[in-house]
């Protein structure tokens, strides 16, 4: 890396399955702004804008990064459009990264976002083709045979999933932005609720949600300004990776998908992790899906494989009482404005590193890993962010 | 058309925030060689698949090429009608454009002969009596309905065969 890149200031909406006071525009602007303040800096500042989103299908506007250059500030500046399906608030942080780490631009801003009441994704996701059948039932249709896959593969309970489904929403009721809000989830609530996927009940699902993130990404120059004018500390890129592979291979893992194996590895590498459970305090990571914990746990190598499920079962992934919390925003279980979902699991790690995560704050966070993925499990995109310069 | 106004309590209508604008857009599909190939043996009724010519594992529906190797995949091969259920879930949330009653069985079939597993319906059978390892037969539409589309699988059934062992299937989760 030629310039190191930190994070100086993070936005969020309030996600919500409607936000029907704003457009598109404003919803990404409210995120924005709220970035920039909280970097202490003003649209002038910003030299280039990162955008990412879903598939356009998804609200039927194509190319809206043209649409959206007014309201983010960016007529007559540099503006990119990110496509990693799922994965690409994760992606599109990455890529305003390198364009800091590579000596470009000295801020960036990037920014994520869905409105998935102007859409209707579980369309977009099944529409029919001439050489495949017309049953995908949307995204868990798709994910759930390869969790039936993991089950019988790992042994787990059967319960491991709803755990995860109960952990994340009593997570959430600390996150003021979260979309989900359940004071009374239980295990029994979720069991009872419908089998939409069997073997996904209704709440080991993400909700529909509108929302935005937003993110200043700036030079050790601009770093230094930002804590100078805010008072708050960076977060600081320690390492950043990510991969892909094809959706459909002869011998390919859907389970435990290569391609998210080595990105790990290559995160790690970069920011001198040898032991992830140990070496990091925390992580964001893209469980849309309550099984997605354990599948994910063993993926990015926080235990052997085939071991996920017990860390779940033990509380260890738990912001109360855990060794290594996971997801303690609430994570994708909680709010899943698509596009931005990923860029929320970036965003919070840096909230944890900035020891400005509020109620949802681990003690003394030093490293966090943010982590996304997408597509049929076939994007991933992860950082590690932490209080000291790489 | 539901959203386009709220109804208050007096019976007044509340101001307009939404519009469902039904839209359609039409393109043509251009298959490209291999599937093709492969379009055209579901009109015949038969499934045909591609093998790579460095590692032979057998692609259906073939792209044309080997992900993993990079190389053309030119030998074709005519595949079983039957095959095994690799995984699968039980679909019971209905959507927009859906044609299949639900609870429906979607699965993962891998065809004997075939190194990739594609989704199909599994029918005539209970959907809590589906299992991992169930052997299945494609089930086709009668001879004047078959078209280059994987319509012309009804759907899969069990063929009456024990399941297949996990270890003959275990690298295709």
């Amino acid at each position: 890396m030629a310039e190191r890149c930190a994070v100086i200031g993070v936005g969020q909406t309030h996600h919500k399955s409607r936000r029907d006071d704003v457009s598109i525009a404003g919803l990404v602007r409210e995120a924005a702004q709220r970035a920039l303040a909280d970097a202490g800096v003003t649209w002038s500042d910003i030299d280039a804008v990162v955008l990412g989103k879903a598939p356009d299908m998804f609200e039927g506007v194509m190319m809206p990064e043209l649409y959206l250059a007014p309201a983010l500030g960016a007529v007559g500046k540099p503006i990119f459009r990110v496509h990693t399906a799922g994965s690409v608030g994760g992606s599109t942080a990455l890529v305003a990264a390198h364009l800091i780490t590579a000596g470009i631009h000295r801020r960036v801003l990037t920014v994520a976002f869905e409105k998935q009441s102007d859409s209707d994704a579980m369309w977009a996701l099944s529409v029919p083709q001439p050489f495949s059948a017309p049953l995908l039932a949307g995204a868990g249709g798709y994910f759930a045979p390869h969790i039936r896959a993991y089950m019988r593969r790992s042994g787990a309970p059967r319960d491991t999933g709803m755990l995860v489904a109960v952990k994340d929403r009593l997570q959430a009721l600390k996150n003021p932005y979260a979309h989900l809000h359940i004071p009374d989830i239980s295990l029994q609530m979720v069991e009872e609720s419908v089998m939409l996927w069997d073997p996904l009940h209704y709440l080991e699902a993400c909700p529909s949600s509108d929302g935005a993130a937003a993110m200043v990404l700036g030079t050790e120059a601009a770093a230094a300004e930002a804590q100078a004018a805010t008072g708050k500390r960076p977060a600081w890129v320690q390492g950043m990776a990510m991969r892909s592979e094809p959706t459909m291979f002869a011998g390919r893992d859907q389970v435990n998908p290569q391609a998210g194996r080595d990105c790990a590895k290559d995160v790690y590498a970069q920011a001198g992790i040898e032991n992830p459970r140990e070496d990091l305090d925390c992580a964001e990571v893209y469980v849309p899906f309550s099984w997605y914990e354990p599948m994910w746990l063993e993926n990015l190598g926080f235990c052997a494989e085939g071991d996920g499920w017990k860390l779940t079962q033990e509380g260890a992934t738990a912001l109360d009482g855990g060794d290594i919390p996971w997801n303690c925003s609430g994570g994708v279980l909680s709010s899943n404005p698509i596009g931005a979902s990923g860029m929320l699991r970036f965003l919070e790690v840096a909230l944890q590193v900035r020891g400005e995560a509020g109620e949802h704050q681990v003690d003394g966070v030093r490293r966090a890993l943010g982590q996304a993925y997408g597509g049929g499990s076939q994007f991933f995109a992860m950082w590690v962010l932490g209080t000291e310069k790489p | 058309m539901s959203d386009t106004a709220t109804e208050t309590e007096g019976g007044e209508r509340g101001p307009v925030t939404h519009l469902a604008t039904p839209i359609r857009l039409e393109y043509n599909f251009t298959a490209g060689i291999a599937q093709s190939r492969y379009l055209r043996g579901l009109a015949e009724g038969k499934f045909i698949g591609q093998r790579c010519p460095v590692c032979h594992k057998v692609y259906v529906p073939a792209r044309g090429s080997c992900p993993t190797d990079g190389v053309a995949t030119t030998d074709e091969v005519v595949l079983s009608n039957s095959g095994t259920v690799t995984t699968y879930c039980i679909v019971n949330v209905p959507f927009a454009g859906q044609t299949i009653e639900i609870p429906y069985i979607c699965a993962q079939v891998l065809l004997d002969g075939a190194n990739l597993s594609f989704m199909g319906l599994i029918q005539e059978i209970p959907t809590d009596e589906v299992r991992m390892g169930m052997r299945v037969e494609a089930v086709w539409v009668p001879d004047d309905e078959l078209g280059p589309t994987l319509a012309s699988v009804k759907y899969f059934r069990p063929n009456g065969e024990p399941d297949a062992d996990y270890e003959t299937y275990k690298e295709y989760l």
